[in-house]
């Protein structure tokens, strides 16, 4: 069987990967192919009708599905190539990517380079082991969202919202304005998930009460929702006896993380890192294995598709520097990213100092929420950078940037670490 | 002598920040910017805020095109607005920027567009 042969094959057709595309386009590759498993490009900003995105690329603000609409425009400008309602099913460490499609069947596609960037998907409710029953009305705020703004169907009048991410914020708001009466957001942690903004905007704005440090311990009705009970949970995370509070709601919505979608990543046998659940990386944004790149909310978690798309622009930069063989010779320098006290995670986790551009983009989340905290970078225990930050939360994506010329007066550099200090 | 305290939007910092208001003066403290002060006084004075939502599309490929007010509107305003935007529905095709709602709820300010709906089955 011949075999259809690609030079960029991009996994996703949503804010990364039509990034990643242009920019590799931009970089010369000609034959680039973008495959998306929906019936059309723009991933999850479709559905994200809010305003807010945009402020970094394009200096104003947009909602998603004009955001998205401005790196479409540029993907048709420039001719690539793209496949909708097509599903990757596999892809191995030769590159070899098999896909499914009604049309065509079952088809392999051999990659010169693969780029990830497959995007995210929402904790369920199976994750979280909330007792009572499974009747309807229990939805991930996604999910809630989909169905409201896309397909325009009603989904609660009485609603309560587990989890306090940036999705469940603009679904309190959402919910509201479209006459449901939210009653209160219920957060495990004692800080909120969500940008600062979106609790003044989506909660404040309407009255709609954030409860921290509280989770539900049942939902009540056997067809239909009919109401929950919420109590406080202790330093351990577990319901405070005596402290239960009952709700009566048609509708509970989930809001309680996102998980990379990265069954294909692991499929492929790439290194996958613990912390973002995400493949780990070089500066290049290369997995370990070789010509597999990744961007997006595929590697990390990222708060603003402003920074998925500076990131997925690098990758495809870098992904067509591979295919046209214009990696410089010379043996590689790997020098360790290590996050510790208080610093979560990097991206990337190595960075190879013979071949990195002159700045390289670090980012990180932290743990807990810190006040006037510095974040430190060590190089080989010596302490090159310390910066002091007035607000550090988890919900919110840091960046430090490392310059070759600073690390190159390191000759026999070995390891980075970040941390936060308190002085 | 009116308090009130507030959280400023203006960027992801999120400063807290109080205004206090008297007859003719709005003292601001607390922000650590320039732009914390206009948000402050702005939000005390004329709070303005942009409205999304979606209106639905007749004979398009999707069952809804997304819209916004095209500039920001008084936040008094806000369900007025959502009351003719719930009751809207246009023809397909529908493109990005095409006014949807002239002068909605009296604001003098348009609901536009945010998503192109082409013509076809939903």
């Amino acid at each position: 069987m011949l075999k259809e042969v690609h030079d960029i094959v991009i996994i996703g057709g949503g804010p990364a990967g039509l990034a990643a595309a242009v920019a590799a386009r931009k970089a010369g590759v000609q034959d680039i192919l973008i495959l998306e498993r929906d019936s059309s490009l723009g991933g999850i900003l479709n559905q994200c009708i809010h305003n807010g995105f945009g402020l970094h690329t394009f200096k104003e603000e947009l909602t998603g599905p004009e955001y998205a609409s401005r790196y479409i425009a540029m993907v048709e400008e420039e001719k690539i190539p793209y496949r909708l309602n097509t599903m990757v099913i596999d892809i191995n460490e030769n590159r070899e990517v098999t896909v499914i499609s009604r049309e065509n069947g079952m088809e392999t596609i051999q990659a010169g380079a693969v780029i990830l960037a497959m995007g995210c998907r929402e904790r369920p409710r199976g994750a979280l082991n909330i007792p009572g029953y499974r009747p309807a009305g229990i939805y991930s705020a996604g999910t809630a969202q989909r169905l409201m703004n896309i397909e325009g169907l009603s989904v609660g009048k009485e609603v309560v919202i587990l989890g306090s991410g940036d999705i469940g914020l603009i679904m309190a708001r959402r919910m509201t304005l479209e006459g449901a009466k939210v009653k209160v957001v219920a957060e495990l942690m004692p800080y909120s998930g969500g940008l600062k903004r979106n609790i003044v905007q989506c909660l404040n704005d309407y009255g709609i009460p954030l409860k921290l440090s509280h989770t539900v311990v049942d939902i009540q009705g056997k067809e239909r929702v009919t109401g929950i009970t919420l109590a406080e949970v202790g330093p351990d995370r577990k319901p405070i006896p005596g402290t239960e509070e009952h709700y009566s709601c048609d509708t509970l919505l989930l809001s309680v993380g996102l998980i990379p979608e990265n069954e294909l990543t692991r499929g492929a046998g790439v290194e996958m890192n613990r912390v973002t659940s995400g493949p780990n990386v070089n500066d290049q944004l290369e997995t370990s294995a070789e010509g597999i790149f990744a961007c997006g909310n595929v590697l990390h978690v990222h708060d603003l598709v402003d920074y998925v798309s500076e990131e997925a622009t690098l990758a495809g930069t870098n992904a067509a520097a591979y295919v046209q063989n214009r990696r410089s010779e010379g043996e590689a320098h790997p020098v360790t990213l290590k996050a510790e006290n208080g610093i979560r995670y990097t991206v990337p986790q190595t960075i190879d100092m013979e071949h990195m551009n002159d700045k390289v983009v670090v980012r990180f989340r932290v743990a807990d929420v810190y006040k006037d905290r510095y974040v430190s970078v060590y190089f080989d225990g010596e302490r090159v950078a310390h910066r002091k930050k007035k607000v550090l939360a988890p919900g919110e994506m840091e960046q430090v940037i490392l310059k070759k010329e600073e690390l190159q007066k390191y000759p026999d550099l070995k390891e980075i670490v970040f941390c936060t200090e308190v002085e | 002598m009116e308090k009130r305290e507030l959280i400023c939007i203006g960027c992801p910092l999120g400063c807290p920040v109080t205004v206090t208001m008297d007859k003719e003066t709005i003292t601001v403290t607390g922000n650590t910017c320039k732009r914390g002060e206009d948000y402050a006084k702005k939000e005390v004075t004329n709070p303005t805020r942009i409205v999304t939502s979606s209106v639905r599309v007749n004979g398009g490929e999707l069952a809804m095109v997304s819209v916004k007010t095209k500039e920001d509107i008084p936040k008094g305003k806000i369900f007025d607005c959502m009351a003719e935007i719930r009751s809207a529905a246009v023809e397909a095709p529908v493109c990005i920027g095409d006014v949807i709602i002239e002068n909605c709820a009296g604001t003098g300010v348009s609901i536009v567009a945010t998503k192109n709906v082409n013509r076809g089955k939903a």
